[in-house]
């Protein structure tokens, strides 16, 4: 905010003050945004605190009554604590692996030429369009019969979901980080090279610290892809592997929904991911910017 | 520029100069050549697992017979030639039926959806482009859908369109008095406008977030020259930042197009496995008659023909798009 104080005095259209008419637009376009984004939001918060009474009625606007008790029942009506550590492990795990691969491919897309580098990008953007239907049966036969051959448990294992998941997010972690790298001029990391360092020292000296916002937006959005993945998480889990996802899922639609509780459970759920994300979304913008947009 | 290019040339001439120094110029060579790939590698063995190999499996699969019988060892199970696809497409018996229908019905829904989550963003963006006050708050906020995960976005949104203690109808029926009786939305007709709101209000916020981008890339003194001829905030906006943003927008048209006409996670959390006929899109369609019938021959038939529909969507799209910016640039 401080920065639009002092920032750059007059900005370019000062000079002619925005007609009423645009400034009325911008108003009234913008309030009703900022309801229809805040209206699940406000109904998560206000109906988590009602009993349970006040939410198989009618819907209160203002809750008559006001508990906690919800929050302190999700943790025995569902093994929430359970598909909570599942879903760390398997979206942490995920977006580290993902974000190390991704790396090493934008290094090479961004500063080698070799044979294949066409086919390899263009192959590797395509499978975005893939629908998963397509490929969950495969890949669930795939999983079984690794398990099979070798005793390595891919299915309905937490390894074969974080295998799954960071595969996910490769392509687009790749192509914004490409762009990312051809951003950073090559002269820094040839003069690491005149300096002595190999090309990998050179990578993680030179193009790595450079490049911070981009990789910050690439795990942020490695991370949510395998936070919020419902598909193959419901084909791929067991009872003890089970995530968020399928959990809170099978939590809505019960024949009794508890909807106090699962509204508790769901801003509990969202509240890392949302928190982390607001913290971040300056390199995620930093980073489409230098990225994706060219 | 010219420095860099001189070198590597210079380079294996001196150390020609000694037999050992050929070695090495030769090794490093090789190994330089090497190099890109071993950094791919990782990337390439993860890709063709759990992408490519996967697919190409799913083609062969559609020209099997495979039913629960063979899902063990799916090799075994005879091949079927075209069958798969002529029950697909044969839109006289019910499978073909519920498949064109379900077709139909996504492209309504992906036309709608992308058309104003990109409406949305588009406004939103450029509205927020100048500075004042409580800018950064609402550019944080509007990029909350976006942050939240799916399910828990969707099953909220399922709360508010339950039928008697859900606040839609609270307002519509309750307060605004709409309709006899409070209206059903997650079955029957309305729900198609029920998952429509729930896809625009979780995909809007994307756009915003790439439109937001490429503002930031377009030049300064563009503005500065048009308001030095007169032109006002609105003239600015048609002239210069909608065809500036053109390159932006045929990506992101494409990326949500695709998306959202591939989307399950929204109906799937939205109507649990079985989807009403008027939302039944085609992912979660494929998914139910294959797993309902356990017939993965004939899914994986619908699920090649859904690719082979989006490759040439995709194809016709960005050669019109292309090669309309490219007449338009003359």
């Amino acid at each position: 905010m401080s920065e639009a104080a002092h920032g750059r005095p007059s900005r370019p259209r000062s000079p002619m003050a925005p007609p009423r008419s645009f400034l009325w637009t911008r108003r009234i376009v913008l309030t009703l945004l900022t309801g229809f984004v805040l209206l699940p939001v406000y109904v998560m918060i206000s109906s988590s605190l009602k009993p349970l009474e006040d939410v198989s009625g009618k819907f209160e606007w203002i809750p008559s009554a006001l508990t906690l008790r919800p929050y302190a029942d999700i943790w025995e009506t569902i093994p929430l604590a359970d598909y909570f550590v599942n879903s760390i492990v398997v979206a942490g795990a995920a977006t580290v692996f993902s974000v190390v691969v991704a790396i090493f491919a934008a290094y090479a897309v961004s500063r080698y030429s070799f044979r294949g580098k066409r086919v390899f990008t263009v192959t590797v953007l395509s499978t975005q369009m893939f629908p998963g239907i397509l490929f969950l049966l495969p890949l669930f036969l795939i999983y079984v019969n690794i398990g099979n051959a070798t005793g390595i448990a891919l299915f309905g294992s937490r390894e074969g979901l974080i295998l799954t998941y960071l595969t996910f997010s490769l392509p687009f972690s790749i192509w914004m980080l490409t762009g990312y790298f051809d951003s950073i001029p090559r002269e820094l990391d040839e003069a690491a090279k005149v300096d002595g360092c190999g090309p990998i020292r050179a990578l993680f000296r030179v193009i790595v610290p450079a490049a911070r916002p981009g990789i910050v937006a690439v795990a942020v959005y490695a991370f949510m892809t395998a936070w919020g993945e419902v598909l193959f998480a419901s084909v791929m889990t067991n009872d003890t592997t089970r995530t968020l996802a399928v959990g809170l899922q099978g939590y809505s639609t019960q024949n009794d929904v508890y909807w106090n509780q699962v509204m508790a459970a769901s801003l509990v759920v969202s509240v890392p991911v949302v928190v982390g994300f607001l913290l971040l979304q300056r390199y995620l913008v930093a980073g489409l910017t230098a990225g994706a947009v060219k | 520029m010219t420095q860099t290019a001189v070198t590597p040339a210079r380079e294996p001439a001196v150390r020609k100069a000694t037999p050992g120094g050929a070695r090495t110029a030769r090794r490093s060579g090789r190994r330089r050549l090497a190099l890109p790939y071993l950094l791919l590698l990782p990337a390439l063995v993860l890709e063709l697992l759990v992408h490519l190999v996967p697919m190409l499996m799913g083609v062969a699969m559609s020209f099997k017979e495979l039913t629960q019988f063979y899902i063990r060892d799916w090799a075994s199970a005879p091949w079927s030639g075209l069958d798969n696809f002529s029950v697909s497409l044969d839109f006289d018996a019910a499978v073909g039926q519920s498949l064109l229908k379900s077709f139909l019905t996504t492209c309504q829904f992906t036309v709608l959806s992308v058309g104003l989550c990109w409406l949305l963003g588009t406004a939103a963006a450029i509205l927020l482009q100048e500075n004042f006050r409580g800018r950064g708050v609402l550019r944080t906020l509007f990029l909350v859908p976006y942050a939240l995960p799916v399910y828990a976005a969707v099953i909220t949104w399922a709360f508010m369109f339950q039928r008697d203690n859900g606040l839609i109808n609270h307002v519509l029926h309750d307060q605004l008095g709409i309709g006899d009786s409070p209206a059903f939305w997650l079955i029957g007709d309305n729900s198609f406008w029920a998952l429509l709101a729930v896809s625009v209000w979780k995909g809007w916020p994307f756009a915003f977030l790439t439109v937001m981008a490429g503002l930031q890339n377009i030049p300064r003194d563009m503005y500065e020259a048009a308001s030095l001829d007169g032109a006002g905030v609105w003239k600015q906006i048609r002239h210069i930042t909608l065809p500036s943003l053109r390159p932006v927008n045929q990506v992101l048209v494409l990326v949500l197009f695709l998306w959202t006409f591939n989307d399950f996670n929204t109906p799937f959390v939205l109507f649990g496995e079985a989807a009403p006929e008027a939302a039944d899109l085609i992912s979660l369609h494929i998914y139910q008659s294959s797993f309902q019938t356990w017939n993965f021959g004939t899914g994986s038939a619908m699920s090649v023909l859904l690719l082979l529909f989006l490759l040439v969507v995709t194809g016709v799209y960005l050669l019109l798009t292309t090669r309309g910016r490219k007449t338009s640039d003359v």
